[in-house]
């Protein structure tokens, strides 16, 4: 028995019903109440919270069965959570649940290994890749992983969906009381806004660094009062993998031209004007969106209020020239951009809560006037797929995608094939964001707009050289290129299950056919 | 009939072996793509290459712009396939390269007819371009523009071979290249076809480029040979007209349809006496103005 969910995606229902799912209906969450659960807190003046080894604290505070938590700020330099799972994995812990706020490939191996020995036996996160996503998909997990947005999983921790046992949260630097921040230190990463979450709500939360200041430290994003260990290792993280340097311009002329048209969208919509506010991604598109902008926002003079989300060097420049009022940093994406939150007083840390929580006395995301996002794919419908590929295997993350995308106007970045794989599709393997919540969709060939957005339709269609077509008529087009794949095969196992934002079930991810 | 009205600011050079370049050359907006058969190719890739373009040309829609393909050299194994192949696919310009002669190109026309008679496409539908590559290509300017009659599309001078021919090569100020530029350009004008300057291959100069760009305009030629889609806007913006330009160019077209309205032979503007010209001159600037969107399909102007 299944049950089709207002994104037409057919949902087992026993399994639905199992896990307490509602299906995904719509994107408001106004008036919604819910309760937060507090974490239990062990009194303590702190003496010896600096007294252990990572394996002594481990030891202390990890039993079977409990949910560990961590954070990937330090993406693919992260040394913390290779520590830990190595020593887990080595005392011989059983049925784990884990919790990060996302996995990145230096996790994979590990992570893979865990499952085998029956470490861990449940995950929830923001996206998977590689090995990882790959063992998933052909169902070495006994149970699905559940898939949340950024804005997701801080709803999921405060309401008590995800309970964090123990949050091992690296910091590049700390006092002996855990008031730690991101921006000091050999791995510095600017902001730490998602693992803020895992601080405030875990039952017990251990900073691992590997550089110990002296007491009171500060600014303290995460504070004293939170946290029951620090733990000093060698190194928390490669500086070089953390971020990148300053990422070079892209010359592509194809992504050029999709930034130029995604520039030429945004500055004819009504939300052009001063004091707008945008989001931008991290890909070649994006960032050279954010010049073409620069120079739009210079000839018409106008500025906007805020920037959000991950933080690039491309958008601390506009910070600096006065383009932009604030930065809104929930992570920052390279090096300039993790030092200016030092510098900088307009660019604030924010908590993935405040960015991006549904069930929140609203987050930021809830001002955003423009967001400009990518897609594997996308469907005729506008639903977007940033989770699974071509060959039904998990190689993605939701992000804050679903998040963002309830801006004003969600613009949604993509070249209409990839190499010999369509990327506007009749149907998407995996629906992550609604497509009532997409605006319009950018291609090298020209624009596609919801056709509930009858407004920018009007608007938009006066503009020279900018093409407007159907989503049917770009399918067709990239169909033209690529011809029709055969369909995918899947087992019924389901072996993730993606939520909306809400907390709903969007759709699942099914076990690939060997 | 050859499209004489059409504008030819850019033609895109694409390599013949590059798949993913081939089917994107489309989206840039180049007046005309160039498919190339012969430099870009390796030999041990000519036939790939010719197949690739063949499959390219009857499936992928490259909007407006006009196809040529560059063929391989009359001295080697592979031009008379090529032009069977190009042919077959119905291009609209083949470009012959290192042109010399007047009868190098009547042996390529030769050849075109026998493919458009094994192939089924009207004879003479095929047109045909001379790249000119040597200072003997360049004296003989005159002779190749005015051969083969009604296929002839236009003339394109290739700096790179030339200058080589010459015993120099090439400078940023272009000297070297002034005798050849206006030696090609009047072959061209003679002849009534279009002529193309040669391409700029530094992509780190774009002050360079442009400079290159403003001295072939004001030269007179219908535009330039682009190796990266990212040359194509600074070349529009190069050819688009100054807003008096439009003004003047409207109030001539203006008084010209009047004039036919009336039947005046005479045309006369503020007692300025108009000839036929100048209204050509006037219809081009208005072609450009609505290509560049300073305008709109009719005349009205565009707030940018």
């Amino acid at each position: 028995m299944t049950l089709k969910n207002k994104v037409n995606r057919e949902l087992p229902d026993e399994l639905t019903k199992r896990y307490g799912y509602l299906p995904f209906t719509n994107s408001s969450y106004e008036g919604v109440v819910t309760q937060r659960c507090g974490p239990k807190v062990r009194a303590t003046t702190g003496k010896d919270k600096c007294a252990y080894t990572l394996e002594e604290v481990i030891v202390k505070t990890v039993k079977d069965g409990m949910t560990l938590s961590f954070h990937h700020h330090f993406r693919e330099g992260d040394h913390v959570f290779n520590a830990v799972m190595r020593l887990v994995i080595d005392l011989g812990y059983k049925n784990l649940t884990l919790a990060p706020s996302s996995l990145t490939n230096v996790m994979n191996d590990i992570v893979v290994e865990a499952i085998e020995k029956g470490v861990v036996r449940h995950i929830t996160s923001s996206g998977m890749r590689g090995k990882l996503g790959e063992v998933v998909s052909q169902g070495m997990l006994q149970n699905p992983v559940v898939l949340r947005s950024h804005g997701g999983r801080a709803r999921a921790i405060e309401t008590g969906s995800i309970k964090i046992d123990v949050a091992f949260l690296g910091v590049p630097n700390s006092d002996e009381m855990g008031n730690a921040n991101g921006m000091v230190g050999a791995s510095a990463c600017g902001a730490l806004g998602y693992a803020l979450m895992d601080a405030q709500y875990a039952q017990t939360v251990v900073l691992v660094t590997d550089h110990l200041v002296p007491y009171p430290n500060m600014p303290a994003s995460i504070k004293q009062t939170q946290v029951d260990y620090v733990v000093k290792i060698a190194s928390v993280g490669d500086p070089d993998k953390i971020g990148s340097g300053a990422t070079r311009f892209t010359n592509d002329p194809k992504e050029l031209k999709i930034a130029q048209t995604v520039n030429q969208v945004i500055t004819n919509s009504p939300y052009f004007k001063d004091g707008f506010s945008f989001q931008t991604g991290t890909g070649g598109a994006a960032l050279a969106v954010s010049r073409f902008l620069r120079q739009s926002m210079l000839d018409k003079q106008i500025k906007a209020s805020f920037a959000l989300g991950g933080i690039t060097s491309a958008m601390v420049d506009l910070l600096k020239e006065g383009l932009v009022g604030k930065l809104m940093d929930v992570q920052d994406f390279d090096r300039g951009a993790a030092q200016s939150m030092h510098e900088n007083e307009n660019q604030q840390e924010i908590d993935a809560s405040w960015y991006a929580d549904p069930a929140n006395k609203g987050a930021m995301v809830d001002q955003l006037d423009i967001v400009i996002l990518s897609a594997l794919e996308i469907d005729t419908a506008f639903n977007v797929n940033v989770m699974t590929g071509s060959d039904g295997v998990i190689r993605g993350a939701i992000g804050g995608h679903q998040d963002a995308a309830t801006a004003n106007l969600t613009i949604i970045a993509a070249p209409l094939v990839r190499g010999r794989l369509a990327t506007i599709v009749p149907h998407v393997t995996t629906v992550v964001t609604p497509g009532d919540t997409i605006d319009v969709v950018v291609t090298e060939v020209g624009i596609a707009i919801n056709p509930l957005r009858t407004d920018l339709l009007a608007i938009l269609s006066h503009i020279p050289d900018l093409p407007i077509f159907t989503m049917q008529e770009l399918q067709a087009k990239a169909a033209e290129k690529t011809g029709t794949p055969t369909p995918l095969s899947f087992t019924d196992k389901v072996v993730a299950f993606v939520e909306y934002r809400d907390g709903t079930l969007i759709d699942v991810i099914k076990q690939v056919q060997e | 009939m050859l499209k004489q009205d059409r504008l030819r600011r850019t033609m895109m050079f694409v390599p013949g072996n590059n798949p993913a370049m081939l089917k994107d050359a489309g989206i840039y907006g180049a007046d005309a793509i160039m498919f190339d058969l012969e430099d870009a190719v390796a030999i041990s890739e000519k036939d790939a290459a010719r197949y690739l373009v063949y499959e390219m040309v009857k499936n992928v829609d490259f909007g407006q712009a006009e196809l040529v393909v560059r063929i391989n050299g009359l001295d080697t194994p592979y031009w008379q396939n090529d032009v069977r192949a190009m042919v077959k696919a119905g291009i609209d310009v083949i470009r012959l390269p290192k042109v010399e002669t007047a009868d190098m190109m009547t042996d390529l026309t030769i050849m075109i007819l026998l493919a458009e008679k094994e192939f089924g496409r009207q004879a003479g539908e095929t047109k045909v371009m001379a790249a000119i590559e040597s200072a003997l290509g360049v004296l003989n300017a005159r002779k190749i523009a005015m051969s083969c009659q009604g296929r002839m599309m236009g003339i394109a001078l290739s700096g790179m071979d030339y200058t080589k021919d010459m015993g120099t090569h090439r400078y940023p100020d272009g000297q070297e290249l002034h005798f050849a530029r206006n030696m090609v350009l009047h072959a061209a004008r003679a002849a009534k076809i279009a002529a193309f300057d040669t391409v700029f291959t530094d992509m780190n100069d774009e002050a360079g480029f442009i400079r290159e760009t403003q001295l072939i305009y004001q030269l007179g030629y219908d535009g330039k040979s682009v190796i990266n889609p990212r040359q194509i806007p600074l070349v529009n913006l190069i050819y688009q007209p100054t807003k008096s330009e439009v003004l003047a160019a409207q109030a001539v077209v203006a008084a010209s349809k009047a004039a036919a309205e009336k039947g005046t032979g005479v045309l006369s503007l503020n007692g300025q006496m108009i000839d036929r010209p100048v209204v050509l001159q006037a219809e081009k600037v208005l072609q450009l103005a609505k290509a560049t969107h300073l305008v709109d399909e009719k005349g009205n102007d565009i707030e940018k």
